[in-house]
C-alpha cells in the first residue's frame, strides 16, 4: 500500500508544488502508516526532494525534446499507483495537476476531489475538506471509491521539511491511448507564472490603460511576482487573457495578493479569496476590496505605487 | 458534423451562497441560474462551427426540470437541439457517466464542455468522458480549428500556451480565449421565438452511483476588518506585511 505524488518539474528541477505535494503526501502516509512515493518525468535533481521524507521516487525517462503528454504521464502514473496498490494520489492544482487528475481517476476507477485544503479528516471512506464555489464556500466530502486522487490547492499545506533518502527507481513511460500530440510549446515569458508565485501584483481598470502598466510590473519585479489584472482590463486588451483573474479566470492562492486600482466586484474576489494576505490601494474609500483586504491604503495608485517600489527596492540592497 | 456541448446551469456569478438544512445542502431560494460562464464560451465555438462547417450542435444537461429555461436560451443561441437527462446530478463522475451514455448512442465528433462549472470547481466531466470514450481530451482550451478530420488547439498552462494536434473525435474543456468575450452570443428576439419551436429530448437516466458526496458545508471565518495604513506611510506598510503578515 502507499501514497503516491506527482511532482511536477520545470528543466528537470522540481517545482516547490512537488515539494508542497510531498511534505502533504508524508502527513497521509504516516495516517496510513504507508510508504510515500513520488512520480518525476525527467528529473535532475532527484535528491532535492530528500527533505521531505519520501521512500521511493520513480524518475520516468521520455524521449529527447517531446512535450508533456497527459495521456502518457497519466497513464504511467496509473501504472505505478496500480503496482504499489496506492489508495491516495496526489496532485497539485496547476493546470497540469487538474489536467492529470480526471484522467487518473477514470484510468484507476478512483475518486477524483479537486480543491483539497486540509488533510483528510477520516480515510476509509476518505473525507477531506474541498473549497468550492470558487472559494465562496467550504464542504466536507465523502468518497464513495477506495481509491482516491487528490487535487490540492497551492499553498494549502505549506512545506514540512523532515529527513529522508528516497530510493530512485526508473519505469517505462506508458504508451500512448490516443493521436493528440503537443506539437509545441509558447511561454509567454519566464517570469514567474500566477500558479507558482508567492506573491500576486494585479491591476485594475483604475491603471487608465496600457501604458500605466509599468507601475504592476516594476512592483512585481521587486516582489520577485507574478502579475495579474481584473477581466475587464483582458476584454479590453490592455493585458494577455493569461493574466485574468476571478470567478471566470485563474484562481490565485498566493502568500500576498496586492490589489491596484481594482474595486473588488464579487466575481473578482472568489478567485482570489484563498491567498492569505490581501493588500489592496484605491483611491475610493468605499470600494467593496477593502471589506475583503487585510490591509489597505486609501490613495492614488500613480503616487503611492512609485513610492511602493522605490521603498522596496531600498530595502533589497 | 456532429457537435454535442455540455452545459452546467451554475448560480449567476454575483450570488451570495448560503446553505440549508443544517449545512448539508445549498440553498437555492432566490438563486438566479446562468450557463456556466466556460461553457458559454464553448456553445459559441460551437454556433461559429455550425455557421462555419455547417455542423449540427446539440447541447446537454444533467438535471431535473428547472434546467429547462437555460437550455432554451442555449437554443436561442443557436444551438440546433437540446437533450436533458432526468437526473439531479451529485458529482461530476455522475454527470460524465450519464454523458457517456449518450455519447454511445449517437456519435458527435466534437464534444465541448466548460474548462470547470463555477460552482463545484470539479473540472473532471472532460476528462473522465474522454477516458471511457477512449479519446483525447484538451482542457483550458483556447483555440480550436478543424481542417477535415484534422484539429489544431491551444492550451492555456501555467506562464504560456501548448500548441496541439489531433484528430476527430475529441472533448475539449472550453474557456474565456476559445472566443472572447466580445463575440458571445446576446439572443435575439427572433432567436428567441425559434428556440421554442426546436426539439428538447429529455431522456431517463442510466443507474449509477455517485463517487463522492457531500456531507456538510461551510462559509469561509468571518474576517477582521481592514488594517488602513497613511498614503504617505508606505513604511508602516511594509513595516506590517514584513513583521506582522510575516509575507516579505
Ligand atoms: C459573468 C461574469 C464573470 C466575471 N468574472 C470576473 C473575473 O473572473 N474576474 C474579474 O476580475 N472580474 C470578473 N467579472 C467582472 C466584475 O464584475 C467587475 O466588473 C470587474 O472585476 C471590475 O474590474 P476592475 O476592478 O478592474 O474595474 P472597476 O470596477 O472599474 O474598478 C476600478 C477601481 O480602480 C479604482 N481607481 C481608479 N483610479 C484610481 C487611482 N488613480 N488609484 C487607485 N485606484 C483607482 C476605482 O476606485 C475602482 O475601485 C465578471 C463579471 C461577470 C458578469
Amino acid at each position: 500500500m502507499a501514497v503516491v505524488v506527482y511532482l511536477e518539474s520545470q528543466k528537470g528541477t522540481i517545482k516547490k508544488t512537488g515539494f508542497e505535494l510531498a511534505s502533504y503526501g508524508r502527513a497521509v502516509a504516516d495516517a496510513l502508516g504507508e510508504q510515500l512515493i513520488g512520480v518525476g518525468f525527467n528529473l535532475q535533481d532527484t535528491k532535492s526532494i530528500n527533505p521531505y521524507g519520501m521512500d521511493v521516487l520513480y524518475n520516468v525517462d521520455t524521449p529527447e525534446g517531446s512535450f508533456f503528454n497527459a495521456d502518457r504521464y497519466s497513464s504511467t502514473i496509473a501504472g505505478i499507483a496500480s503496482k504499489e496498490k496506492a489508495q491516495v494520489i496526489v496532485v497539485s492544482s496547476s493546470a497540469d495537476g487538474r489536467y492529470l487528475g480526471p484522467l487518473l481517476s477514470a484510468k484507476l476507477d478512483a475518486a477524483f476531489l479537486s480543491n483539497v485544503v486540509d488533510l483528510p479528516t477520516q480515510y476509509s471512506p476518505l473525507k477531506v475538506k474541498r473549497s468550492c464555489f470558487t472559494n465562496k464556500a467550504f464542504n466536507r466530502t465523502l468518497s464513495q471509491k477506495e481509491c482516491n486522487i487528490l487535487s490540492l490547492s497551492s499553498n494549502a499545506f505549506g512545506l514540512n521539511e523532515q529527513q529522508g533518502d528516497v530510493e530512485v527507481r526508473s519505469e517505462p513511460y506508458a504508451e500512448a491511448t490516443t493521436d493528440l500530440e503537443v506539437t509545441a510549446i509558447d511561454q509567454a515569458t519566464d517570469k514567474v507564472s500566477i500558479a507558482d508565485a508567492d506573491i500576486v501584483v494585479s491591476g485594475g481598470r483604475g491603471l487608465k490603460g496600457p501604458e500605466n502598466w509599468h507601475l504592476i510590473e516594476d512592483l512585481a519585479s521587486v516582489l520577485d511576482a507574478a502579475t495579474a489584472c481584473s477581466k475587464p482590463v483582458s476584454d479590453m486588451g490592455w493585458r494577455p487573457h493569461s493574466e485574468h483573474v476571478g470567478q471566470t479566470g485563474k484562481p490565485v492562492a498566493s502568500n500576498l495578493y496586492i490589489a491596484i486600482g481594482v474595486s473588488g466586484a464579487i466575481q473578482h474576489l472568489a478567485g482570489i479569496n484563498s491567498s492569505k494576505v490581501k493588500v489592496v490601494i484605491n483611491n475610493d474609500p468605499e470600494a467593496p476590496f477593502f471589506k475583503a483586504a487585510d490591509y489597505g491604503i486609501v490613495g492614488d495608485a500613480f503616487e503611492v505605487v512609485p513610492k511602493l517600489i522605490e521603498k522596496l527596492k531600498a530595502r533589497k540592497h | 458534423m456532429n457537435i454535442l456541448v455540455c452545459i452546467s446551469p451554475v448560480p449567476d456569478t454575483t450570488s451570495k451562497i448560503n446553505f440549508k438544512e443544517e449545512n448539508t445542502a445549498f440553498e437555492t431560494l432566490g438563486i438566479q441560474y446562468v450557463i456556466n460562464p466556460n461553457d458559454e464560451f464553448g456553445l459559441t465555438r460551437a454556433v461559429h462551427l455550425q455557421q462555419k462547417v455547417g455542423a449540427k450542435v446539440t447541447v446537454v444537461t444533467v438535471g431535473d426540470t428547472s434546467c429547462e429555461p437555460i437550455l432554451r436560451k442555449c437554443l436561442a443561441i443557436g444551438a440546433d437541439q437540446a437533450i436533458r437527462v432526468d437526473l439531479q446530478p451529485q458529482d461530476g463522475f455522475q454527470v460524465a457517466t450519464q454523458l457517456e451514455a449518450l455519447c454511445k448512442k449517437t456519435n458527435y465528433d466534437l464534444i465541448i464542455t466548460g474548462r470547470e462549472s463555477i460552482d463545484y470547481n470539479g473540472g473532471m466531466v472532460g476528462g473522465l468522458l474522454a477516458v471511457h470514450m477512449g479519446i483525447p481530451y484538451v482542457p483550458n482550451c483556447v483555440h480550436l480549428d478543424l481542417s477535415g478530420n484534422d484539429v489544431a488547439l491551444e492550451r492555456e498552462i501555467d506562464g504560456g500556451k501548448e500548441r496541439l494536434k489531433s484528430s476527430l473525435p475529441l472533448i475539449v474543456g472550453a474557456q474565456k480565449g476559445l472566443v472572447e468575450e466580445k463575440d458571445l452570443i446576446i439572443p435575439n428576439m427572433r432567436g428567441i421565438m425559434q428556440a421554442r419551436q426546436k426539439p428538447l429530448e429529455v431522456v431517463s437516466p442510466i443507474e449509477v452511483t455517485a463517487a463522492t458526496l457531500v456531507e456538510h458545508y461551510e462559509k469561509p471565518p468571518e474576517k477582521g476588518a481592514v488594517k488602513l495604513v497613511d498614503a504617505e506611510d508606505i513604511d508602516g506598510l511594509i513595516d506590517l506585511l514584513t513583521n506582522e503578515a510575516k509575507v516579505l
